[in-house]
């Protein structure tokens, strides 16, 4: 197969349809666009993000003729069109008020495009028909607008772009007037017609999971710039600044600062693991020193120690039947209120049962390399294996997204845990967030899938806590 | 139903006596069989078959017309252009300035612009006619025009336009299939006002009129020099109906439009 992925921007033969080089826009004294060049490829959807007065909208305008560029110069296939007047442009434009013409008719709103160009009439109807059949509008043809209701307006709008076959497709804020649900619907309308179209479409939006449904590509942009570029995994995953880790859904934010961090293991184990195992994991001697001296003191605390080979055994074979030892001898927590005793016992309960653990019970090595991160006085420093050595004693912000920080009773068994206290919980349905209140007095959101009914629910506030997560599921940004 | 109370049923008595009590006299005496109009001798429309008989007053009337026509016209053009700029225009230096020319005949006594109208007219020495009476007409009438047709520009939505423009509209394209038709009530209700305007002005006129073209009200005011005569009630009572016919049925219109599109409205959402 060729081209699996969509993914023209990769390819340096491609050339881009939109070129905005240096492109510069002043109003009077404000400066709405700095010095910005961008690349956009046919068939991309591509999506302008940011918060109102970032200056998509004017990106968007200018694109179409509406707005003048001030220096620099925009290409579209081929062509400079910064002279281009809107009516001569291959650009058609959805509008965010959609602004269908009251006086006409649906039928006669979608024919409006082809009418300025062609006098062919049995082209025009043959072309409104099949706009109408593409957005399933066919049986309101003789209505006017305002017959119509919101989302079928929304349509009305896009056939009316659509018909005259434009190169490039504006959208601007195209579903800021329809409800939730609705929106979620038209979405999906949105990327199918785009891809039996076939057209380009830049869309402008400050709905963050909008642009990451519909969008091949993202820029992100703040006060006139781009700040990142990217596919929606990577803007999510790899954001490059606090400021696109921030926007870009929810996020932690952990101040420290860096220091170095050894990039082979340490082994203070006895060494040689069986030579059998195919999964070259060697269970505790990947583990950071800080994190084993910390789970050993907690371990010889409690149990006669097993050998680090025994250890091993225990974990990667009989913990799958017998669960995870370390639950049945739970660790009293901190004295709670009287009301919560309830809750406790029916908690130790559950965890007497096989473990409702969603970690896996084999310990997953921790990578080598990276850095750690001083956080917090007196706490054990963070550890990020995919931070950049070369940002050693620099100030940097952990980025983790709230989905991959756990929270548990236990103590966990993951490269980075933190103690904390549960400040709030907001159950949404699907999930749970909880605000965890670090000792440094740092918040902290957890994110549990209630895969199960009521499960967790045991996790209540003002309890002790402890959050995990792993030494990659951060980003280290430099300030 | 709330019952009115003494207090409301005397003011509006009053009120409405105050207002309409000289024209129900006019249209009473209209139809007074005697030529003293102040004496009742039985019902008759004889003063109507004379009125139509009456080749000054008709010849009156139909200079009137013309002038009222034309003037209008004129007017809802000029005006309409000069709404359309000064709203698009944005903010620009002296857009205070300039629109407060526009609006400042509103407020200009009428003798004034009549008398500086004439002068202007004998300084480049146009012969006074009907042609003057329409200039000025139009100089005066065209602010009442602007007013109501900014007012209605102002709520447009911009992106109408712009949205033609996209469709590959020429921006005079974009006015005559887009904005002209939206704003279409705002216009024709600028042009009835003009109308009215020209149709009742005396003062203007009569500065700027020659001997060659009298119109209705120079006419009917020349005559009630001579003593008020029955011909003049039935006229002035032929007006009157004239504007009340127009004035209901404008007003019913616009309720059975707005009555449908709230029920289309209704009908959409129960669609959704």
């Amino acid at each position: 197969m060729a081209q699996t992925v969509f993914a023209p921007w990769e390819d340096p033969e491609q050339k881009p349809l939109i070129e905005f080089r240096n492109v510069t826009k002043r109003f009077g004294e404000f400066t709405a666009i700095d010095d910005l060049s961008l690349n956009i490829y046919e068939r991309e959807f591509f999506a302008l993000l940011g918060p109102s007065g970032c200056g998509k909208t004017t990106m968007m305008r200018m694109l179409a003729g509406f707005e003048s560029v001030t220096e620099g110069h925009i290409w579209l296939g081929g062509q400079d069109i910064i002279n281009v007047p809107p009516n001569k442009r291959p650009v058609n434009m959805m509008f965010q008020s959609y602004a269908l013409f009251p006086h006409l008719s649906i039928w006669d709103n979608i024919a409006f495009g082809l009418r300025r160009e062609s006098k062919d009439k049995a082209m025009i109807e043959e072309r409104v028909e099949e706009m109408l059949r593409l957005t399933r509008l066919t049986k309101f043809a003789r209505r006017k607008p305002h017959q119509i209701s919101g989302g079928q307006r929304q349509r009305v709008a896009l056939a009316r772009s659509l018909a005259k076959a434009p190169k490039l497709l504006l959208l601007d804020e195209p579903l800021g007037a329809l409800d939730k649900k609705l929106r979620e619907e038209t979405q999906f309308e949105l990327m199918d017609i785009q891809e039996k179209t076939g057209t380009t479409f830049v869309i402008v939006t400050h709905d963050q999971e909008e642009a990451m449904t519909v969008a091949s590509r993202i820029a992100v942009m703040d006060e006139g710039r781009l700040v990142q570029v990217d596919t929606p995994d990577v803007i999510y995953e790899a954001p490059n600044s606090v400021y696109v880790a921030d926007f870009i859904g929810d996020v932690n934010l952990i101040p420290g600062t860096a220091k170095p961090r050894p990039a082979e293991p340490e082994a203070p184990a006895p060494e040689p693991a069986p030579a059998a195992v195919e999964d070259a994991a060697p269970a505790v001697e990947g583990t950071s020193p800080e994190a084993t001296a910390q789970a050993k003191v907690q371990t010889d605390a409690r149990l006669p120690a097993p050998n680090a080979r025994g250890e091993w055994l225990y974990k990667k074979v009989f913990a799958r039947f017998m669960g995870q030892r370390d639950l049945a001898t739970p660790q009293l927590p901190p004295p709670s209120p009287e009301e919560l005793a309830a809750a406790r016992k029916a908690e130790a309960k559950a965890a007497a049962k096989p473990a409702p653990a969603p970690a896996p019970a084999p310990k997953p090595a921790i990578k080598p390399g990276g850095i750690l991160i001083d956080w917090a006085e007196g706490q054990p420093p963070i550890i990020a294996a995919n931070g950049d050595p070369a940002l050693d004693g620099k100030p940097v912000t952990l980025s983790i997204r709230p989905e991959k920080v756990t929270i548990d009773l236990e103590k966990p068994d993951r490269p980075n845990v933190l103690p904390g206290k549960v400040i709030d919980i907001a159950y949404l349905g699907n999930i749970s967030t909880y605000h965890v209140e670090l000792a440094s007095g740092q918040m902290v959101k957890a994110q549990m899938v209630n895969a199960r009914r009521l499960s967790n629910r045991h996790i209540t506030w003002e309890d002790a806590v402890w959050i995990g997560f792993t030494e990659t599921a951060g980003v280290v940004l430099e300030e | 139903m709330r019952r009115f109370s003494w207090f409301n049923v005397t003011s509006l008595t009053l009120g409405f006596a105050f207002l309409y009590l000289p024209m129900v006299l006019l249209v009473v005496y209209s139809f007074n069989e005697s030529r003293l109009v102040t004496v009742w001798a039985g019902f008759s429309t004889k003063w109507y078959g004379e009125l139509l008989r009456n080749e000054e007053f008709l010849d009156a009337a139909w200079v009137t017309l013309k002038v009222a026509v034309f003037s209008s016209t004129i007017a809802t053009v000029l005006g309409t252009m000069a709404a359309y700029v000064l709203v698009r225009a944005g903010r620009f230096r002296g857009r205070t300035l300039f629109s407060g020319m526009i609006y400042a005949p509103l407020v200009m006594p009428e003798v004034i612009t009549g008398l500086s109208l004439l002068l202007l007219f004998i300084g480049i020495g146009l012969d006074r006619g009907v042609l003057t009476i329409v200039l000025a007409h139009t100089t005066f009438s065209m602010c009442y025009v602007s007013v109501v047709v900014s007012s209605r520009l102002t709520s447009f939505d911009r992106s109408l336009e712009e949205a033609a423009l996209d469709l590959g509209c020429s921006p005079f394209e974009a006015f005559r299939l887009v904005t002209l038709p939206i704003i279409a009530p705002a216009v024709i209700s600028g042009w009835l006002l003009a109308f009215t305007l020209s149709l009742d002005d005396l003062v203007i006129a009569s500065f700027t009129t020659g001997p060659s073209a009298t119109t209705l009200p120079i006419k009917i005011f020349s005559a009630v020099r001579l003593g008020v005569s029955p011909e003049i009630n039935a006229l002035s009572t032929l007006l009157i109906g004239i504007v009340t016919v127009g004035v209901i049925t404008a007003s019913i219109v616009t309720k059975r439009a707005a009555v449908a599109q709230a029920r289309d409205e209704q009908a959409a959402e129960r669609n959704e």
